[in-house]
């Protein structure tokens, strides 16, 4: 029902009591200070925030905290502790920069205010129509309980200098791997990209992907995932470290290949070779691609909590995140490079040149050469797989 | 504190200020953990009890594996680092102690993250030895050795021994100074006996209870750490803290239950293992005096003392390499295998820190001072007001409990107080670490002070404040510099405290630290960790000056130092 109304207000414009409601949000977030708990692992995206902060209070006198996080279910916890000693306002948190675990882990425990994403003036710019990136969340339905952000897109990074022609999917990483003994890592499944690791491959692998859409069962689970368990069983004794020891996260998995020890690290982020090598962080001839078959991708999310202290602010924060202005700075592979989550048919001229007026980069993939973006499977089946993975190879 | 209070009622209020600040946070926070241990968190809709999160922890994979993990390193870092600071004691002190002694500041002030980046660095396949054994071996590209993160475990037991050594050996340095070394030493040699013989015979028994705190205290820390375990340990699976803080931070909420369960079960380990070293003394206690009456002059056992002792300084010069190498990353752009030198320096990365970071670097020490300032003042109340009894092994439960079994309870506390996220709570946090800590420093020199000082300044008319102020504390000058600069140290390098009880709004060096730790650029992370080495530093520099300047014109406090 909501996103009939949504779609309506959309299709007419907008309408006049939306734009005093909105007048009204606009008031009582002056003044106010936003804490934004965000992952706080990489530099870049710590100081877009802080350049978000400062054009706030200029425009509307808003200011942004950034509490930076090493996991991002540190809020979820914060918030569920608050529950737990019933401070049900006034909390700590006043928007997360969520994923879709999390995400589905807050909506079930009804911890997120909402709907408030119809509420933005700049949705206008979103397509969000119900089977949009936008509408679903790791198969999770948004409906308007968080707003979108940053644009992800699994893709591996490698050295070009060092590897010539890296494998051209996943089935075919274990046969690389075979020949290139020790070069091919991925981090931890307890952690996100360890799992998506693990999914994407699952995606490729799986008798019937469709199934994957649907919650997982203990006899879809073991359907779907028998070929992904040869597969890897196959690619396990060839991994670095003979597959005993795992990077903790994709950072340190940068670092080895950065280091020489790996050839392939992998990113949720397509510019992030771009970006490491202007960092110094990654090898000049750093380069990006993609299995053949597509990569997964989903959009990135803010959303605020139930309890949450400046409702207002954080409203205010979220609508400033999707201005065309905004996504376009954020594109900018010297300022984050993360591909804008706008419909680009819904941008006006001036918006559209700026998109376009944006620099380039040697390692910065072209938008065509980034191939099919694959659906997330439903939430419930990265948990388990990272279950299953603990399970067979944590001895 | 004037004098005409009741002696009794002061000594009651001090006590009760004591178990205030120190016991009824964790009582609380254990209380909370036990609670989730059982099942029993009514915001997550369960009710219990359940003995269901201990049956869910128990079955994580590789849980036991994680436990033994846990165990053996704990212990035998524990034990190592005892027998090398031993040895490096009976080493030194037939030279210059007190320069030694000086050299070990630095390894003090370093927080352990920032030893283990710099350790990862120094030892990993691609790190700075294989760097330096590349050309001889001919190696294109690192060579596939786990040497750091090994299962067995390795790394992280070298990187706590190089951590703890330098704290014991200050410590059994200080022990020392209440032991007739020298005559001991002379009567034993006259005797036959060799030096091995001399310390082992003589004087360990005599040192062990002196130390016996501080090394349970290393114990507990070994069993329970997690920065150091991250960047050094095994990973598949890790050590039971990692473990247990993963399922902390699960997204999956109802994992807080096993969390907790698992939290208990360390908790109890760690008692377990404090029980087994005690018990270990004792054994030796009661097997000691027969060997003793044997009279063996034991002359093979100077070999093994000798033979330590460059052990541990092989180690120790490990520990600097690794400090020398991460300060050398901060001024680094790139730094590509198989380069010894960066291939670029830069002061970028300090630039944008000092921009980025003075916040962080304001609330550390903000946090530091406050804490420090607070924790002597109490510590100072405690030893003028308390008689020395069994009670004050209470003042040191908070070192002798792993962290992560209170903190997440203590947390849920200070949110019904509505005191969380706020700077007196992570000031309040810190006080637990950083008190027991200082008291390790003062008591011994405190209660050690003649008491006629304090009777003649008495007999000359002055009041119990003025004792305090123009007799004790000058006197004292000298320890209570060293334990201001160990209280700064302690409350620079808390992690978890500052984050839980922070509710993550009041960062802190160590904060960031450990947030840039996780994503690995040591660049970054040599620029801060070398911040925050800096201030424990200069307060360790200060603990040194301050008594030489004030007492330039007493020669017979200059030897005091400590």
């Amino acid at each position: 029902m909501k996103r009939l109304i949504t779609a309506a207000a959309l299709a007419t414009g907008l309408a006049t009591p939306a734009l005093a409601d909105w007048q009204a949000t606009l008031d009582a977030a002056r003044g106010q200070t936003v804490y934004w708990n965000a992952w706080g692992g990489d530099a870049r995206t710590n100081d877009f925030i802080a350049w978000a902060s400062a054009q706030l209070e200029a425009d509307y006198g808003v200011r942004i905290e950034q509490v930076k996080l090493t996991d991002t279910a540190e809020a979820v916890s914060r918030v569920i502790s608050e529950k737990a000693a019933g401070q049900d306002t006034g909390g700590s948190v006043d928007m997360i920069w969520i994923n879709g675990p999390n995400f589905l882990a807050m909506k079930d425990q009804g911890l997120l205010h909402g709907p408030f994403v119809a509420d933005l003036p700049n949705a206008k710019y979103l397509d969000l129509s119900p089977t949009s990136p936008n509408s679903v969340d790791f198969t999770t339905p948004v409906e308007g309980l968080e707003s979108p952000w940053r644009l992800a897109k699994f893709v591996f990074t490698y050295d070009s200098a060092r590897t010539a022609a890296p494998p051209a999917s996943m089935a075919e990483m274990a046969d690389w791997a075979a020949s290139n003994p020790g070069r091919l890592t991925h981090p931890n499944p307890s952690d996100f990209m360890g799992a998506t690791f693990l999914k994407q491959a699952l995606i490729e692998l799986a008798p019937n992907p469709a199934a994957l859409q649907m919650p997982v069962t203990d006899a879809a689970f073991a359907t779907a995932t028998a070929p992904l368990w040869a597969w890897y069983d196959r690619l396990r004794p060839n991994l670095w470290r003979g597959g005993a020891a795992f990077p903790e996260n994709q950072s340190v998995q940068d670092q080895l290949l950065n280091d020489g020890e790996v050839d392939i690290s992998l990113s949720f982020d397509p510019a992030s070779a771009a970006a490491g090598i202007a960092q110094g962080l990654l090898p000049e001839t750093t380069r990006v691609f993609v299995p053949k078959g597509g990569s997964l991708g989903n959009v990135s999310f803010v959303a605020i909590p139930y309890n949450a202290a400046h409702i207002e602010g954080a409203k205010v924060v979220a609508n400033f995140l999707l201005d065309p202005a905004t996504q376009a700075h954020m594109q900018n592979i010297q300022v984050l490079g993360s591909y804008s989550v706008l419909d680009p048919a819904k941008l006006d001229d001036t918006a559209k040149a700026a998109f376009a007026a944006l620099p380039t980069a040697p390692a910065l993939p072209k938008l065509e050469d980034l191939g099919a973006t694959l659906a997330e499977p439903h939430a419930s089946w990265m948990t388990r797989l990272a279950e299953e993975w603990a399970t067979r190879y944590t001895k | 504190m004037r004098q005409a209070l009741p002696e009794k009622i002061l000594r009651a209020g001090v006590l009760a200020a004591g178990a205030i600040v120190l016991l009824a946070p964790i009582a609380a926070g254990l209380w909370h953990s036990m609670g989730a241990a059982l099942g029993h968190v009514p915001a997550l809709g369960s009710e219990g009890p359940s003995l269901g999160p201990l049956r869910d922890v128990a079955s994580q994979p590789g849980f036991s594996t994680a436990l033994r993990l846990t165990v053996v390193t704990g212990i035998s870092a524990t034990l190592l680092s005892l027998a090398l600071a031993i040895a490096l004691a009976a080493a030194i002190t037939q030279g210059p102690a007190r320069v030694v002694s000086r050299l070990l500041a630095p390894f003090l002030a370093m927080p352990h993250a920032a030893m283990a980046v710099g350790l990862a660095f120094v030892l990993a396949p691609s790190g700075w030895i294989a760097r330096a054994l590349a050309p001889v071996f001919g190696w294109a590209r690192p060579p596939d050795l786990a040497t750091v993160n090994d299962a067995f475990g390795a790394a992280l037991i070298l990187g706590l021994v190089i951590k703890e050594t330098p704290f014991l050996l200050l410590i059994i340095l200080t022990a020392l100074t209440q032991i007739p070394l020298r005559a001991h030493i002379s009567a034993g040699q006259s005797l036959g006996y060799g030096r091995g013989a001399i310390w082992a015979k003589v004087i360990v028994p005599q040192l062990w209870p002196l130390i016996r705190l501080p090394v349970s205290v290393v114990l507990i820390y070994n069993l329970s750490v997690i920065d150091m375990a991250l960047i050094l340990g095994p990973s598949n699976p890790p050590t039971a803290a990692v473990l247990i803080a993963r399922l902390f931070s699960s997204p999956d909420l109802a994992q807080i239950m096993p969390a907790s369960a698992g939290a208990i079960v360390l908790g109890l380990v760690a008692a377990a293992s404090i029980a087994a070293l005690a018990a270990g003394a004792r054994a030796l206690a009661y097997l000691g005096p027969i060997w003793l009456r044997r009279g063996g002059r034991e002359a093979w056992m100077d070999m093994p003392f000798r033979a330590i002792a460059p052990m541990g300084a092989a180690l120790l010069l490990l520990g600097a390499a690794a400090m020398v190498l991460l300060g050398l990353w901060s001024l680094a752009w790139r730094w590509p295998w198989p380069m010894l030198w960066p291939e670029t320096l830069t002061v970028a990365a300090w630039a944008s820190a000092l921009q980025d970071f003075g916040p962080a670097l304001h609330n550390t020490a903000l946090i530091a001072l406050a804490s420090t300032a607070f924790s002597l003042t109490l510590a100072v109340a405690w030893l003028e007001t308390q008689a020395k009894s069994g009670r004050e092994a209470l003042i040191y439960l908070p070192l002798l409990i792993p962290q992560i079994s209170f903190l997440f309870g203590m947390n849920t506390l200070l949110l019904q107080l509505g005191a969380q996220g706020s700077m007196g709570a992570v000031i309040w946090a810190h006080v637990l670490f950083v008190f027991p800590y200082m008291m390790m420093a003062l008591t011994g020199p405190w209660r050690r002070l003649d008491p006629r000082y304090g009777q003649a300044a008495a007999s000359l008319g002055a009041g119990r404040i003025r004792q305090l102020w123009a007799v004790k504390l000058p006197l004292l000058l000298t320890p209570i510099c060293a334990a201001v600069a160990i209280g700064l140290a302690v409350s620079v390098a808390q992690y978890l405290p500052t984050l839980f009880l922070g509710a993550g709004r009041i960062g802190t060096l160590t904060t960031e630290a450990v947030t840039l730790a996780s994503s690995s650029d040591r660049r970054i992370t040599g620029v801060v960790t070398s911040l925050q080495a800096a201030l424990p530093l200069a307060a360790y520099a200060g603990a040194f000056i301050i008594p030489k300047l004030a007492h330039r014109n007493r020669s017979a406090l200059q030897g005091a130092a400590a």
